[in-house]
């Protein structure tokens, strides 16, 4: 039977196969199917943790999710996780956990001390004890307290060693939350209707509340089987809904079982996000805790844990329980352990008499009605449970080695509540229950109050029915198989929430909340429930206050001397249950974080040596050289200043603008003049946002009348394609123009040099190429390499160049044809550092510069501005601000000291008001052409400056430079090179 | 999450689109003055409501849509072209 504890035959445990596994290093058995939780408590085990705040002994209160003490480090080959529920944890083969929150030892705990003086720990103590001295909090208090409290540390379980997750999206007509009785009937008369259904359940077997009493087995297997039999209806066991989001989004977990996590190659959760056009929450309903001093003893558990223990796994959770309980439902527990010969020590009922009380009566189990407990007794454990009248008169103590309350059921309406829907106090109930939007779904079974797994069954089936044929599906005629069996009649609650005594009672035992500390957080005016909620940290952390939340708000109401629908529950978010980061990331980690966009001649650049730097989401070639450092930059750089380079430009982005309107449509986005442009030209444009900030620049060909081809910067493509598809479409809708982004069907080329008319020559039909028939900024179509493309004659280098296109298939023949062609010259490819030491010594502007805070006038394009007609950020850019003598412009910086490096982020200061910034530095390369390094620059009233020496300052790197401001265009002003 | 039904693709998750703002505005004509368009680009009711907004299906047909959308509660009442009166 593995374990004293273990008196009967599981539902879900197998007798023929034993797990041996460790707690606290000690060896002990289970069996297959066994929680962690039902295996500690087979073996006898009652102290399971240390809690939060007061280190008091604890033990395992609830069998599933909810639990808020059973929490346990689990220690495999990965690491050490911790904060796992010892709840919901399969038993393996191995296992190794330890309880955590005690120090050296679970019995012996140094901090136990913290409950003798905790009389000065109250809720907010902290914040209002270690007040001053001000450094003391961070340097002293706070990893003091830090040690001091706390649920499990946690190590380093990411990068490599995480479990792997996956995530799946899914589509569905209904999504059923809950496999109890409410949830199996509805998902099988929607199934059966036709729809497409998903039934989740967060336990790792479909039946809920059906599981635990013997009658509804044949009802469920016969609607499980109906189940399975229909092809639109997927069962999720093991899968907790986590969130709903609006508009039928909601997110799941999975946690795959053992054998699918090897089927699936060690993949341990899945998470899911479920798009649903309606939803039925049949989440039942949450057995609530009753406050009352030392509520919190190892041994005094929730009677619905008790009746899953002995139904699910065979074991009695205590050799002579002792009840406190006041609905009927909780009498379940009280036959269940009886009948497994479970000598009883007494059940205290609130209520004077009940229906139940007489059923267990007629068993020869003693009820003591109109009665409390007053407090349960004991060193680590129940000893003794002392009971009184409800006037306070008659004590006596009960022998008992566990204490099994049940306060009443709260319907489990967190997710309901997130989706909008009103709470309504149910007084009969003494509970609230949830009113959902018809059009987003319903609410089935006890989650809305209903009483009884057959009253359940037959609301799932109705709501189903409601559903199916608003969703346009008759309700069909297929039955939900085997009878359903009788509820009992039942007499009805008597609320109760909290017996006040000496000691602490616990309305939150995972956050040590005592109902004291409610009471003091009202006192010190924190009234409303949520304020309460932030002051004592009610409801917080994993269990989410699920057993105690209504506890607190009713005992905050008391005080306040209001009723608690008036007091209400703090409002609830996702996730319902703690999720491991690992499974929100899934497989979006380390390389596939982000896609990469390749290079259509990514390979040719890798087998060239190339270092790769990321530029959005492209990977562009940054130097042919895998060394650090300047000197492959600055022979790449100089090659095209002596003789002749190439490099690849295809990420630029490339916008096809064609239509009657074009030309008219560019003037309106560009701040200059295109519908002057003739046919086989291009020109160099900016365009600006409305608020008259620069928005990207680049160069745009027109290929034929009515045909234009845009180029952006590499990082703006996405951007700027926006940009113009809203003006055209929101703006300007009556134009007749058709934008096509052809970015990735083009790869394109820069050759840039002296040299580079000889080259390009060589490769290019169809062109005359000589300066007089082929000017600067001359565009044409042309065969390259026997390529149909395209050639252009711009330059971002400053020297003689072209940029030759082809479509992205044929790009290696024309590079190739190309390096052939210069061969003799050494022509040499460069990256893209390279090319920006050749931009920078030209003056010429890229995202650095144009960083969004930069108006036209900034950059000294305010001549570029076109005078008449109407264009994006028109209106704005005249503000007077934009254009105000004192604000950054950009200028060229040189050290005084030429070999001295420049940094980009230089402080630009005055010599004698170093505290003052007067702009940075924004782009710097050391230069080939002029002495030492070159710089670009933003800098207050900068066109004022020239000449004027500045101090460059770093002061994270201890750097002071004497600069000298100068033009941004340090090479060639007049242009010569590139109409060479 | 916003599902959003696009006339021309479907129902869609929010993320395949752009917001792109209040569609309620209307750019100025061209000599409107300053006042005008810094009212068209900066000024904003910020409605607790219904609320008419431009979205780019960016990850789809690329049109762009006029979305009648309700700030708190999110539920969308129509979806339409810019010609669309919302």
């Amino acid at each position: 039977m593995r374990g004293p504890g273990r008196i009967a035959r599981g539902l879900l445990t197998d007798p023929d196969r034993p797990v041996a596994f460790r707690f606290d290093g000690r060896r002990m058995q289970g069996l297959e199917g066994d929680t962690l939780a039902s295996a500690l408590l087979a073996n006898g085990k009652r102290l399971i943790a240390r809690s939060f705040k007061y280190h008091r002994p604890r033990g395992i209160v609830t069998a599933g999710p909810e639990e808020p003490c059973a929490l346990v480090d689990v220690i495999d080959a990965e690491g050490r996780e911790p904060n796992r529920l010892a709840t919901t944890l399969a038993l393996h083969e191995g296992l190794v956990a330890e309880s955590q929150n005690r120090w050296p030892s679970l019995r012996f705990d140094a901090l136990a001390l913290n409950d003798l003086i905790a009389r000065f720990l109250p809720a907010g103590f902290y914040y209002k004890t270690f007040m001053a001295p001000g450094w003391a909090w961070e340097r002293l208090y706070e990893p003091l307290i830090r040690r001091a409290a706390g649920l499990g540390r946690l190590e380093a379980i990411v990068g490599d060693h995480a479990a792997p997750a996956e995530t799946v999206h899914d589509h569905t007509d209904v999504l059923v939350v809950g496999a109890g009785a409410a949830g199996l009937a509805a998902a099988h008369r929607l199934g059966a209707s036709g729809l497409r259904v998903m039934l989740t359940d967060q336990d790792v077997v479909l039946g809920g509340g059906s599981l635990l009493d013997a009658r509804w087995t044949a009802w469920r297997e016969s609607l499980c089987a109906g189940l399975a039999g229909l092809a639109t209806v997927r069962c999720l066991p093991r899968t907790t809904v986590l969130g709903a989001y609006g508009h039928g989004v909601f997110g799941a977990l999975e946690t795959l079982s053992p054998a699918e996590a090897t089927r699936f190659g060690g993949l341990r959760e899945r998470l899911r996000i479920i798009r649903a056009r309606r939803v039925v929450f049949a989440t039942g309903a949450l057995e609530r805790l009753i406050a009352f001093p030392g509520n919190d003893l190892p041994g005094v558990m929730l009677a619905g844990a008790a009746l899953k223990y002995l139904r699910r796994y065979g074991v009695a959770v205590g050799r002579r329980p002792a009840f406190f309980l006041n609905t009927d439902e909780a009498y379940e527990a009280v036959f269940a352990l009886t009948g497994a010969g479970i000598e009883c020590a007494g059940v205290i009922d609130v209520r004077e008499s009940s229906l139940a009380a007489e059923r267990v009566r007629a068993l020869g189990v003693e009820v003591q009605g109109g009665a409390v407990v007053e407090g349960a007794f004991g060193r680590d454990g129940v000893r003794t449970v002392r009971v009184v009248d409800v006037n306070g008169r008659r004590r006596r103590d009960l022998e008992a080695d566990c204490l099994l309350m049940s306060g009443g059921y709260s319907p489990a309406t967190a997710l309901a509540s997130q989706l909008g829907a009103q709470l309504t106090w149910r007084e009969a109930l003494a509970a609230f229950t949830p009113d959902l939007a018809a059009t987003i779904g319903r609410v089935a079974g006890a989650a809305r109050g209903v009483p009884g797994l057959a009253a359940a069954a037959r609301d799932g089936e109705s709501v189903a029915c409601a559903i199916a044929s608003e969703l346009g599906r008759p309700a069909s005629a297929a039955g939900p198989g085997a009878d359903l069996p009788v509820d009992p009649d039942a007499t009805p609650i008597a609320a109760l929430w909290e017996v006040r005594g000496r000691g602490k009672a616990f309305v939150d035992l995972q956050n040590d909340v005592t109902a004291a500390d409610v009471r003091l957080s009202f006192r010190e005016g924190y009234e409303h429930v949520e304020h309460m909620k932030r002051f004592t940290t009610h409801g917080m952390a994993t269990d989410q206050g699920r057993s105690g939340g209504l506890v607190g708000s009713a005992v905050l109401a008391q005080a306040r001397g209001v009723l608690l629908s008036e007091v209400g529950q703090p409002r609830p978010r996702p996730f319902a249950q703690p999720v491991p980061f690992a499974a929100l990331a899934g497989g979006e980690v380390r390389e596939h974080y982000r896609p990469k966009r390749r290079l259509p001649l990514h390979d040719w650049h890798e087998a060239a040596g190339a270092t790769f730097v990321a530029a959005g989401l492209w990977l562009r070639p940054l130097v042919y050289s895998r060394q650090q450092g300047w000197e492959a930059v600055l022979n790449e750089a100089r090659a095209v200043r002596r003789s002749v380079g190439i490099t690849d430009v295809s990420t630029l982005g490339k916008i096809d603008v064609q239509g009657p309107d074009a030309a008219r449509f560019l003037d309106f986005i560009y701040a200059n003049t295109f519908s002057t442009l003739a046919v086989g030209r291009a020109r160099y444009g900016i365009m600006l946002r409305e608020d008259g900030m620069l928005l990207d620049d680049g160069t745009t060909s027109r290929l034929a009348p009515e045909h234009f081809l845009v180029t952006t910067t590499t990082v703006n493509a996405a951007v700027v394609l926006e940009h113009m598809e809203f003006h055209l479409q929101a703006v300007c809708p009556r134009l007749d123009v058709l934008l096509s982004d052809v970015g990735d069907q083009w790869a394109q080329f820069a050759v840039a040099g002296p040299r580079s008319r000889e080259v390009v020559a060589a490769v290019v039909a169809g062109v005359d190429l000589s300066n007089d028939a082929f000017p600067f900024m001359a565009a044409s179509v042309a065969t390259i390499a026997g390529v149909a493309g395209r050639v252009f004659r711009i330059s971002f280098s400053g020297e003689l160049a072209y940029e030759l296109a082809v479509p992205a298939a044929h790009a290696l023949k024309a590079w190739s044809a190309v390096l052939e062609a210069g061969k003799p010259l050494r022509i040499a490819p460069y990256g893209l550092e390279a090319l920006n030491t050749l931009r920078i010594e030209k003056g010429h502007v890229t995202g650095a510069e144009l960083n969004g805070n930069t108006s036209a006038d900034d950059l000294g394009f305010q001549r570029m501005l076109k005078k008449h007609g109407d264009f994006i950020g028109r209106a704005l850019s005249q503000r007077a601000g934009l254009t105000a003598p004192d604000r950054l412009q950009l200028v060229g910086v040189r050290p005084l000291e030429r070999r001295h490096r420049l940094r980009n982020g230089l402080q630009l200061v005055a010599p004698r008001a170093r505290t003052t910034s007067l702009g940075y530095v924004t782009s710097s390369t050391p230069s080939v052409e002029l002495d030492g390094w070159v710089g670009l620059a933003l800098a207050a009233g900068g066109r004022q400056r020239l000449g004027q020496r500045l101090i460059g300052t770093s002061p994270i790197h201890d750097e002071i430079t004497e600069l000298e401001i100068v033009s941004p265009h340090m090479l060639d002003p007049q242009n010569a090179r590139v109409r060479a | 999450m916003l599902r959003i039904p696009c006339p021309w693709c479907g129902e869609r998750d929010e993320t395949e689109f752009r917001y792109r703002g209040d569609a309620s505005q209307s750019r100025p004509a061209a000599e409107a003055g300053l006042a005008a368009f810094s009212a068209y680009v900066y000024e904003r009711e910020n409605p607790c409501g219904w609320h008419l907004e431009w979205w780019l299906h960016v990850g789809g047909c690329r049109k762009l849509l006029k979305v009648v959308r309700h700030t708190l509660s999110h539920e969308i009442h129509s979806v339409g072209g810019p010609e669309d009166p919302g």
